[in-house]
Formats: C-alpha cells, sequence, structure tokens
C-alpha cells in the first residue's frame, strides 16, 4: 500500500447556524489559521467556499478539505428532505407509521407524530421472506417496477425498498432495489439492508428511509461544494465527518447521507479527543452549551462513546453507530421560571438567541441565564460573545429577574440570580452524570471540556457539583468543530448478521469474513488520495445470552491467528459482568452481529503551533477589577485578555478570562494554567 | 426547611436513580414483555408506611401507584417477623397485597443506613410465565385466582445478603419457562444493587438528614401543585359510566360508574355504583383502583411530580367486594382491562367539567395474546404479546395512531422479533383505517394485526375488551370502531362467543388468527372539523368511505 504525504494545506470547516469556521493547517511549515465568516442561510456551500477563501487564500494549494455538515441534521429537524417513496411486502405499508407503538410522553395522552413519507406513498408488493431467510414468496419484479412508477408519478424524488427479513436474506430486496435503479432518474435509491442488514424492521425501515430522504438534499449539496472548489482551480479532496467521527469521501457521504446525521457535532468531540489526548486527559467529557441547549459527550480512555442507535426526534430513528451526545434543554436562552408548586425551574422553555435573554433588549421579558450570569458580575456587559450586539442591559436584565423570580421566592436580585445560575448547574450536571458516574465512571478521572460560547462560565460550578477532576479549556473554544475536522481519523464500517449460539459458531468461517470484509475496506482506504499514517482494524461482536433481547458489545483482538470461541466467551464474560455485575452460567451465548471497521489513520497534528508566543507575564494581561457575586457575597475578581496570557501562566480564581469567543470563569479557591498548547487549565489550589 | 434550590437538584438525582434502576433491568431481563415492552418499574419508598417517594420516568405508570402498597405489605411482614436485617430481599407477586396481577413479581429491598431502615428499594417486571391454565397467564375463565398462577406471599428471596436457592428452586418449577425467570429473576435483584449503590453514594454526598427531608419535601410539593390544579377546575359534580364487555365467564356488561366532585382543592372520586365483584378475572383489588386513578390524574396533570403527594387531596370511595375492591381468592388477572377502563370514565368526566383539560379515551384493550405449543423437536414455546390501537382526539389535534396503552409506556417487540423467536408468520401488520372515532380532531387510528402459525399445531387464547362497547368520544366526539377478533376455524372465520376473549383455540399449521384493534375516541363535533383535514383522511386511505 502506497502511504505518501503530500505538503499542502490541509482545510477543515465547520458550517454553524451563525458563522462559518475555517481551520487551515499548512502541512509543510505547521502554521496554522483559523478564519471566521458569516454562514449563507438557504445555501451554506456559499459561505463555505467564502470562508475557505478568506482562510487558505490561495486554492490551488489546498490538499483536502474536511467538512463538518449540519445540512442533514437541519434538513432532518426542519423535515426538509426529499419527497421520499417506500417500497415494501404486502401487509407492511405502515410499519414506519406504526414505530413501536410508542407515545411522545409517558404523562399526557396529546402526542401527535406525522412520518416523513406518507401513507399515500408508501406501496406494497408481494414477496416474504421468512425469520430463517427462507423465501417464502419471491418477489413479484412487474409489481415493484409499477410501484416504482407509481412513486415517480406521485412526484418522488427518492425511494427506499424495505422487505420484511430482508436482514435474514438479501436476495427479494436485493432483486427490487435493482428493478427500481433502473427505472429511476437519479442515484436516490436505497435498500434498507444496504445500510442497516439487521433485525428490527421499525428501526431498519426508519434508517433506511431517513437515508433515501437525505439523499437528494446531501447529495446536491456536495455538488456544489466541488463545484464551488473547482471553479477556484482546486481539485482537492473533500472529506465528511460521519457522526461516529471517521471521515468518508464525498461518493460514500452523498450514498449514505444517513451516517453523516450528526456530523458537526461528531467533529467536536473528535476535536475534543484530540486536544485532551495532547494535552495528556484520555477521559474527558465535553459540553456545548449554546442558546438553547446542552450538549453532553463522553470521551473514556481516549475513545468516543458511540450510541447504537439515537432518536433525532420522535419516531425518528437512525440505528448507525453515531457519537453519542445527550442534550438537555439548558443554554444562555433557558428561561427561569417558578412552577405551580412554588419550586424555581429552568428551560427547557429557552428564549434562544432570537429575541435572547433580556439583556439582549430584543423583547424578550422573562430572565434566562445569560441574564443571571450578567447580574452575577460573570459577563461584561460591554463585550458580548459573538459580536452581534454592542451592549448588554443590565438593568432590563435586574427588572425581570426582580419582578419573576427574586420577588415570588422572597429573594435578594443577586441572590436570585445565584439560584438561576445553581439550577441550570443542576441539570446540567444531571446530564453529565447521566453519561459517567451513572456508568460506573469516577468522575475524579474526567476533565470537562467546554465548547462553543457559553459553557466556560460554568465549567467550575459542575466540576464541583459533580466531583471532576480538571476542567480543559481549548484555545478557540469556538472553532472546536472545525479543527476537529483537521485531526479526524477516516474510517468505513459495517454490520452484518450472524444469529449463532456461540457453540454453534463455525470460528474459521467468521475469520474468513472478518479478514475479507477488512481487506475490502482497506483497498477503499488505499485508493483514496489522502496521506495516511497507516490502517488499524476494528472487530466487535454483538452478544446475548439465549433469551435475552438486548445484546452488549464485546470488543476482539485485531490478531485472527489466536481467536477462538474461548477467547470470545471470555471477552463475553468480562464485558457483561462490567455492565450487570453478575454472570448467568449454564446458560448459552449468542452471536447476534459481527462488526468490522477500518480506521485510516491521518498524520497528528501539532497544536503547539497554535499557542499564542506571548511575551507578557500573567499581570500584563490584566485588563480590570470588577465586583462579582460569588455563593452569596459580593468579591473583587481580576479579569484578563486569555488570548495574551504567556505559556505557564497561572491565574488564581476568582477571576474572569475574556476573549472573543467565550468568557472563562475560575471560581475562588481554584488555579488556572496554561499549558504547552495554549489550553487553559482549571483546577483546585493546592493547599 | 431545605432550600428551593438544593431541593430541585436533589429531586433530580433521586429521579435518575428510579431511571437506571429501569434501564438496567430492561437491558438484561429476559422476556421481551419486560426487555421490549418495558412492563417493570422501580422506585424508592417512605420506610414507615410504603409511600411512593420517587419513581422512574421510563417504567410502567400502573405500577407508580401499586408498589406502594406492595411496600407496605413487606414492611407488615417484616414487623410481625421482626427480623428484618441488611441484606435481605423480599419476593412475592400477591395481588392482594400490593395489587395487579401474578405475572407481577415484585422484588422489595429495606435500604439500610447506620443500623435502621431508611427507606425501601423495589423492582417490579411482569413475568413471561407463573403457571396456571394458561401459558402467559391471561387465563379469561378463571374463577379462582389458583388457576391463573402460581401465587407466592412475601418472602425472604436474600436473607442478610444470601440468596435462598431453595425460593429460586421453587419458582422455577412452577413456570413453564424456568430459564426466562432465572434470567429476569437476576435482572432484578441487578436492578436492586444498583440503586443500593447509587442512593448511598448520593447520601454519603448530601448527608441522610438533607435527602430525608428532600423527600418529604417533595412529596409536600406534589399535594400543593395538585392542590393548585383542582382549585382551577370549576366546583361541582358529574357521573361517567362506561362498560366492560363480560367477565369471561357469564356473558354480561359489567358496570364502572364515576361520581367525580370537586370542591374548592379537593377532588372526590365516588366509585359506590359500580357493579359487584364478578366470576372472572376482570376484578381488580383496591390498591389497584387507586393506582390507576393515580395514573389517569398523572396524564391530566402531567407534571406533578410522581409521588404519594399526588392522591393527597382525593379522596376515593370504593365499595368493598365490587368489581374495583376484590377479595382473594377472586380471580385479578385481567385486571389491565379493568383499570383501562376506570381511566376513561375519568377522562369522560374531567372532560364535562374542564373540556379543554381531557381527551377523547384511547382505545381502551390490551389484547393479550398467547400462542403455545411444542416445537418438533419438543420443546415448548410461548408467544405472548399485547397489542396497539388508538389513542384519542385532543384539544391540539388528532390522536396519535398506533399508541400504548394509557397504563403503559410499553413498546410493542419487533414483528422480526417474535418471528425469530416462535413458530409464527405475520401477514398483515397495518393501520386500521376508519376505526378511529370521527370529530373535530379525530381519534387515531388502531391496527390490524394477523398471526399465522408455522408450526403442525398450537392453542391460542385471547384476553381482550372493547368487544360490544366502543372507545367514546368527549366534547361531542364520536366512538371509535370495536375490537374485532377473528380465528380460522373449520368452518372458516369465526369470532369468539365471550367477543373479546377466548381459551385454547386449536390452530393448524397455516391457519391464522386477527386482531383489529380499535381506535381512539373524537374530541370536538365533527362538524368542526375542517375540509382539509377531511380531505387529508380519504388521501392518506385513513378513511375510506364517507362518514360523517
Amino acid at each position: 500500500m502506497k502511504i505518501q504525504k503530500k505538503s499542502s494545506k490541509l482545510v477543515g470547516v465547520d458550517v454553524g447556524g451563525t458563522f462559518t469556521d475555517v481551520f487551515v493547517l499548512d502541512q509543510e511549515s505547521g502554521v496554522v489559521s483559523i478564519s471566521k465568516v458569516a454562514s449563507t442561510k438557504g445555501d451554506q456551500s456559499v459561505g463555505f467556499i467564502e470562508g475557505i477563501e478568506k482562510g487558505a487564500k490561495l486554492f490551488n494549494e489546498i490538499n483536502t478539505v474536511v467538512h463538518g455538515t449540519t445540512v442533514g441534521t437541519n434538513a432532518l429537524l426542519e423535515r426538509k428532505g426529499a419527497k421520499t417513496g417506500i417500497i415494501t411486502t404486502k401487509g407492511f405499508r405502515d410499519v414506519l407509521e406504526m414505530r413501536r407503538r410508542d407515545r411522545p410522553s409517558t404523562w399526557g395522552l396529546w402526542g401527535m407524530f406525522e412520518p416523513i413519507v406518507s401513507r399515500d406513498l408508501r406501496l406494497e408488493v408481494n414477496e416474504r421472506t421468512l425469520a430463517d431467510g427462507t423465501i417464502n414468496i419471491p418477489v413479484d419484479t412487474e409489481e415493484v417496477k409499477a410501484a416504482a412508477i407509481n412513486l415517480l408519478e406521485l412526484g418522488c424524488e427518492a425511494v427506499c425498498v424495505f422487505f420484511i427479513n430482508g436482514f435474514a436474506n438479501l436476495k427479494n430486496e436485493t432483486i427490487a432495489a435493482q428493478i427500481v435503479r433502473d427505472i429511476w432518474p437519479n442515484p436516490y435509491v436505497t435498500a434498507a439492508t444496504e445500510i442497516l442488514p439487521e433485525i428490527r424492521e421499525f428501526e431498519r425501515c426508519s434508517t433506511g428511509t431517513l437515508n433515501s430522504y437525505l439523499q437528494p438534499v446531501v447529495a446536491n449539496y456536495l455538488d456544489k461544494l466541488k463545484l464551488g472548489l473547482s471553479n477556484k482551480g482546486t481539485s482537492s479532496d473533500v472529506l465528511i465527518v460521519q457522526s461516529n467521527g471517521g471521515l468518508v469521501d464525498v461518493k460514500l457521504a452523498a450514498q449514505f447521507p444517513v451516517r453523516t446525521a450528526l456530523s458537526g457535532p461528531a467533529a467536536g468531540v473528535k476535536a475534543a479527543q484530540y486536544i485532551g489526548s495532547e494535552a495528556g486527559f484520555l477521559n474527558i467529557i465535553t459540553c456545548d452549551m449554546g442558546g438553547t441547549s446542552f450538549d453532553v459527550s463522553l470521551i473514556n480512555k481516549g475513545q468516543i462513546t458511540l450510541a447504537a442507535q439515537t432518536e433525532i426526534a420522535f419516531g425518528m430513528v437512525v440505528r448507525t453507530p453515531m457519537v453519542e451526545i445527550s442534550t438537555i434543554g439548558a443554554g444562555g436562552g433557558s428561561i427561569a421560571n417558578i412552577d405551580q408548586g412554588g419550586l424555581l425551574t429552568v428551560g427547557p422553555e429557552s428564549a434562544g438567541s432570537d429575541p435572547g435573554p433580556v439583556s439582549y433588549g430584543l423583547g424578550n421579558d422573562r430572565p434566562t441565564v445569560t441574564d443571571a450570569n450578567l447580574l452575577l458580575g460573570r459577563i461584561n456587559p460591554k463585550r458580548p460573545i459573538g459580536g452581534k450586539l454592542k451592549e448588554l442591559d443590565i438593568s432590563a436584565a435586574w427588572q425581570a429577574v426582580d419582578a419573576k423570580i427574586a420577588k415570588p421566592l422572597g429573594l435578594s436580585v443577586p441572590e436570585a440570580a445565584d439560584a438561576i445560575v445553581r439550577v441550570a448547574n443542576a441539570k446540567m450536571a444531571g446530564a453529565i452524570r447521566l453519561v459517567s458516574v451513572e456508568r460506573g465512571h469516577d468522575p475524579k478521572d474526567f476533565a470537562i471540556m467546554p465548547f462553543g460560547g457559553g459553557g466556560s462560565l460554568h465549567s467550575g460550578a459542575l466540576m464541583k457539583e459533580i466531583g471532576l477532576g480538571a476542567s480543559l479549556i481549548p484555545l478557540y473554544p469556538g472553532v472546536t468543530s472545525a479543527l476537529g475536522c483537521v485531526v479526524a481519523d477516516m474510517r468505513v464500517d459495517t454490520v452484518q448478521t450472524v444469529n449463532t449460539l456461540l457453540d454453534d459458531l463455525d470460528i474459521n468461517q467468521l475469520k474468513k469474513r472478518m479478514n475479507q470484509q477488512a481487506s475490502t475496506f482497506e483497498n477503499i482506504l488505499s485508493e483514496s488520495k489522502n496521506s495516511l499514517d497507516g490502517l488499524s482494524r476494528v472487530f466487535e461482536l454483538d452478544m446475548l445470552y439465549v433469551g435475552q433481547t438486548h445484546s452488549i458489545c464485546v470488543p476482539l483482538s485485531v490478531n485472527l491467528q489466536t481467536l477462538s470461541k474461548e477467547i470470545i466467551k471470555k471477552a463475553f464474560d468480562k464485558i457483561y459482568l462490567e455492565t450487570y455485575g453478575r454472570l448467568l452460567p449454564g446458560i448459552d451465548a449468542r452471536v447476534i452481529n459481527l462488526r468490522v471497521a477500518v480506521i485510516g489513520n491521518r498524520p497528528k497534528l501539532d497544536l503547539s503551533s497554535m499557542a499564542s508566543i506571548s511575551s507578557k507575564s500573567v499581570e500584563e494581561c490584566q485588563i480590570e477589577t470588577r465586583l462579582i457575586w460569588c455563593d452569596g457575597v459580593q468579591v473583587s475578581a481580576k479579569i484578563y485578555e486569555r488570548l495574551d496570557l504567556p505559556i505557564g501562566g497561572t491565574i488564581i480564581g476568582p477571576a474572569l478570562l475574556e476573549q472573543p469567543d467565550t468568557t472563562i470563569f475560575i471560581e475562588p479557591n481554584m488555579c488556572g494554567e496554561v499549558d504547552h498548547i495554549g489550553n487553559l487549565l482549571i483546577r483546585w489550589c493546592e493547599e | 426547611m431545605i432550600d428551593a434550590v438544593t431541593l430541585a437538584i436533589l429531586n433530580g438525582r433521586l429521579e435518575q436513580i428510579a431511571d437506571e434502576m429501569d434501564a438496567t433491568l430492561f437491558r438484561s431481563a429476559f422476556n421481551p414483555i419486560i426487555a421490549e415492552a418495558h412492563d417493570a418499574s422501580h422506585g424508592i419508598y417512605d420506610a414507615e408506611n410504603g409511600d411512593t417517594l420517587v419513581q422512574g420516568k421510563s417504567g410502567l405508570p400502573i405500577f407508580v401507584g401499586v408498589m406502594a402498597f406492595a411496600v407496605k405489605a413487606v414492611i407488615e411482614k417484616a414487623y410481625t417477623d421482626g427480623d428484618l436485617v441488611d441484606g435481605d430481599i423480599y419476593i412475592f407477586n400477591d395481588p392482594y397485597e400490593g395489587g395487579t396481577h401474578l405475572s407481577d413479581f415484585r422484588l422489595v429491598k429495606p435500604f439500610f443506613r447506620n443500623g435502621s431502615v431508611y427507606c425501601y428499594l423495589a423492582s417490579v417486571g411482569h413475568w413471561h410465565d407463573v403457571g396456571g391454565n394458561v401459558p402467559g397467564n391471561y387465563n379469561p375463565i378463571a374463577t379462582e385466582s389458583f388457576q391463573e398462577g402460581m401465587l407466592i406471599p412475601p418472602v425472604k428471596l436474600f436473607k442478610a445478603g444470601v440468596l435462598q436457592q431453595d425460593i429460586v428452586d421453587i419458582l422455577q418449577a412452577n413456570s413453564r419457562l424456568p430459564l426466562s425467570v432465572f434470567g429476569d429473576l437476576n435482572a432484578q435483584i441487578n436492578a436492586l444493587d444498583l440503586g443500593n449503590k447509587r442512593l448511598n453514594s448520593l447520601l454519603d454526598q448530601y448527608g441522610d438528614d438533607t435527602i430525608k427531608s428532600a423527600l418529604s419535601e417533595l412529596k409536600e410539593r406534589a399535594s400543593k401543585m395538585m392542590r393548585a390544579y383542582i382549585s382551577a377546575l370549576p366546583d361541582g359534580e358529574t357521573i361517567a359510566e362506561d362498560f366492560l364487555d363480560n367477565d369471561g365467564i357469564v356473558d354480561e356488561p359489567l358496570k364502572i360508574n364515576l361520581r367525580l366532585k370537586i370542591e374548592g382543592d379537593k377532588m372526590l372520586l365516588d366509585f359506590g355504583q359500580s357493579s359487584a365483584q364478578c366470576s372472572g378475572p376482570v376484578n381488580i383489588s383496591r390498591s389497584t383502583t387507586i393506582a390507576a386513578c393515580y395514573v389517569a390524574l398523572k396524564h391530566i396533570f402531567g407534571d406533578v411530580p410522581a409521588n404519594a403527594g399526588v392522591l393527597e387531596p382525593v379522596d376515593f370511595i370504593v365499595e368493598e367486594n365490587s368489581l374495583l375492591a376484590a377479595l382473594a381468592p377472586k380471580p385479578v388477572g385481567g385486571y389491565t382491562e379493568t383499570i383501562l377502563r376506570l381511566i376513561d370514565v375519568i377522562f369522560q368526566a374531567v372532560a364535562k367539567i374542564a373540556p379543554e383539560r381531557s381527551n377523547g379515551c384511547a382505545y381502551g384493550t390490551i389484547n393479550a395474546l398467547s400462542i403455545a405449543g411444542y416445537r418438533e423437536n419438543g420443546q415448548r414455546w410461548v408467544m405472548f404479546s399485547f397489542f396497539g390501537g388508538g389513542h384519542g382526539g385532543h384539544p391540539l389535534g388528532d390522536g396519535l395512531n398506533h399508541g400504548n396503552a394509557p397504563i403503559s409506556t410499553a413498546t410493542i417487540p419487533p414483528l422480526e422479533i417474535l418471528e425469530a423467536a416462535y413458530p409464527i408468520k405475520f401477514n398483515q401488520w397495518a393501520l386500521r383505517p376508519n376505526s378511529g372515532g370521527d370529530g373535530k380532531f379525530r381519534g387515531g387510528l388502531g391496527a390490524t394485526y394477523e398471526i399465522e402459525l408455522l408450526e403442525k399445531s398450537a392453542d391460542a387464547f385471547l384476553f381482550g375488551e372493547r368487544g360490544k362497547f366502543s372507545p367514546k368520544g368527549v366534547v361531542g366526539g364520536k366512538e371509535a370502531s370495536k375490537n374485532i377478533f377473528t380465528y380460522e376455524g373449520d368452518d372458516g372465520p369465526t369470532n369468539p362467543k365471550m367477543v373479546s376473549k377466548i381459551v385454547g383455540v386449536k390452530l393448524k399449521r397455516g391457519q391464522s388468527v386477527r386482531i383489529d384493534t380499535p381506535g381512539g375516541g373524537g374530541y370536538g363535533n365533527p362538524l368542526d372539523r375542517s375540509k382539509r383535514a377531511r380531505d387529508h383522511d380519504v388521501q392518506l386511505g385513513y378513511v375510506t368511505e364517507k362518514k360523517l
């Protein structure tokens, strides 16, 4: 295999709701540049090209562009995918709409659901495969043809072929998909088993259909990017960040867009993983606090946590491995309220960024978390982050907190503001605890890494509340996702059904499958023009005790020579014991799925080139002193210009560090230190 | 008194413990009724009286209320025996001591701090088979609970941390599916272990006294919220009435009558005019009745915290020996049907005094279907599942198609999982057009499931309802379609004599059974339904004929 390094520019692009961030690394000189342009709503590719132009200057110097995109996510959330049809087994057109017979909330029966493919666009054909893979009824090819034509006449742009038990025998579905492809005027045809060859009809149908639904939108967008770049005279590779944090080329991304549904957030987590490991932290809890939501993700022993299945919205299920991101309704715009029982609540209702907090002066009169932070002195009213507003209105925030929270609870305004922040912190701590403590991780071993604009004000409080070991604040929290694009590795993966008792498993045949699949992937990655440092394989088995329906994921060694049933059993026992605390001797284990992935490792990026070479002393970086509220008393806090701080510089809390994309709060009794790559590391001060 | 902010924080921490117990059981359980359908629940209960203190959000709503009675039964038993020690876990399924039916096995563990009981942790889950006449235990012709399965009174499964293997042996020997029993039992123990660990670390962090006062504050808060909600309703009284098809033994309707009275911040639920206890298994115990009322009220006032405080401002009139307060050994296996009807009458009554708070009745039957037999190799199999239907129209729009029963959050197992596990094949798994009640906001659609047998022979059992009395609409909305069960007899398609209940229908290879489940009742006058909504219904095939 040929692995070569190219000496030109690597560009990471993250398109957010407000800004498009571009991160450019000159692989030859190691020089990094960061730029920001306004995102272009409607057609994100315009801002994308503008951003690269501003950041990279010369297009012909670009080797590779890596992109974390929210085009797919937004199309799902706003339901702006293509008009899509489904061709399915007779008797089962409603699988997508019947879901798993659930409801949106435990309490209250006012739920509603509209499937992304309406009932008139779901057509049935004669065919049937049984659970054991027997073809009960061969597929009626004429009916498939007629259904496809019918859907085209009804105006469908994309289509999913989904057959019951298709995973047990691909034959009928493959034949049908081929017939549809022969007729269909564009490439937007998905066979559900192509994306998920796994048991559970609703989850497979939903994932396959969402893939079709996104294909035209994402393919169109990626075409525009390619075109935009070639118009500028570059034929550079474009890679897309998948929801599992690995990169694929645009061709695969356009074919399987559902795998990039969480592309943007995955890039952020990828960056956190990289920055963390460069800073010596393998255990990281990332948190992204925006206007409305707080997203948490866990990196354990250097590994990103993946969820097998994600529910994008009620009944909108995607079952492919994605970075596990837990979201709660707690952001800067979350509204504080007193409920019927007299208890203070914060969120999930949010004022977002428009109208936003009361202090924005854009029409909201209900106090938010940002207003509370402002009143506590933790936000500089003259320097709002993001650069949209000139100044924040303190007196409006004061009045709102006084009227809506302080008076009803009998508190002073600063006390009420402190209570709002504490309740918000508690909610965020709850979300973090769910992915850490409650899964058996010791919080002391973890550092919290905030990115996005809001989190750095709260990380110290979250350290206290959860007992986390440290806060690690990246140099530019606002461009973390763009950085993540540049440091991510390539990754292709698949899942195959095995469904055999471990005792009955043909181990040699399994090894052969593992080897073949991995070799295929290695060839795909080697063909790519990108410079790679090497390839590595990942093998996992989904296993359970006979009788259970939920499996656990058992990682296997990549050394296939020594792989045996005994080794598989030992690996299963270990993971089962860790997960549930007791084994069930005497009950057989069953192997459900085989997962194979190949990772193309990309060259390491030296983050130290980003850190500022400041000759100022810490004292010289101090801008002012401000009175702020901490735990109910007013204290004097020093305010610093963060980006001017020298490597090794230490600051003792309480202190606030300002920079254009965030404000960092160092709590009393905590110390912040600038590390060798420019991160600010906050810990408890030593006695 | 504990400050409001700490209270809000602890509320979340405590709920998380119960939620995590739920998740542990779901993931490690063996039978799909728990693992896939989440027919289970966990909580934290008062050390003195068993009151619900904290309940998980993902467990089965109906268990929220009944578990308090179950814990109370253990407290009384332990008091009588006088030998409660740290590390004990009680196990039982006595429906007269803590509600529901024999399938629901409860594990109750005293949680000790500094040598005394601080609170109780409990786990309940629906086991796959607990003996009795009918595989899966929904026996529509039981006349005594002895025919419904084994009855285990509160006994110690663990004594001071030591598992009593002889108890496990007895449980396994009494089930058609002993391995499933073993797997589920272990999974429930996993959940209690985890709850024990998490609660200890929470107490270590905040202190025993702080948590104790938080728990009592939370209860206080729930009752305060309920009083506020009740006060907002107009004073007055109203009556609502609905019926069960029959008790499976005698084909006569059974009445559930409710007089709802609002007076200031108090609510009275008077079921005094309901039918007497019956011969068949649709009786429920008094504790189950109260738990069902709790579920209905929580649906209507959803943000009140899930604890005993919800019922504090509510008074009940339930006659002993009535359908709603049956005594041992009256059969109670079909309790789900009765409580669904009870919830329906509460929705109907509330709709009369506060239309904006109510909704059309949901499909109102769980349709417990079991198909059981032997494979060619002699291995026994029992397919057991519940089925979905429509939810009622409501003030915001049409009802949800194919939802779960209001008493549960259970999902249905994937049909591919059922086909992989049992020798059956679904020929249809579809929405049932025209089954939702008309109204300004139409009821959601029920479903049609047709299941064909692939083995030589099997027996089919169904425990359903709503075969004679449709789910009602409210505020002028129309009723939904009835439940229809059809099986292939030797003379072609046949409907059961007891309408919605059958026992041991013989099926041969290639024969099938079919359930057409009810939709939900409509909300508001059908004349107010927009033309656009009607056209849309026809275009999508939700409604296939002109209906007025």
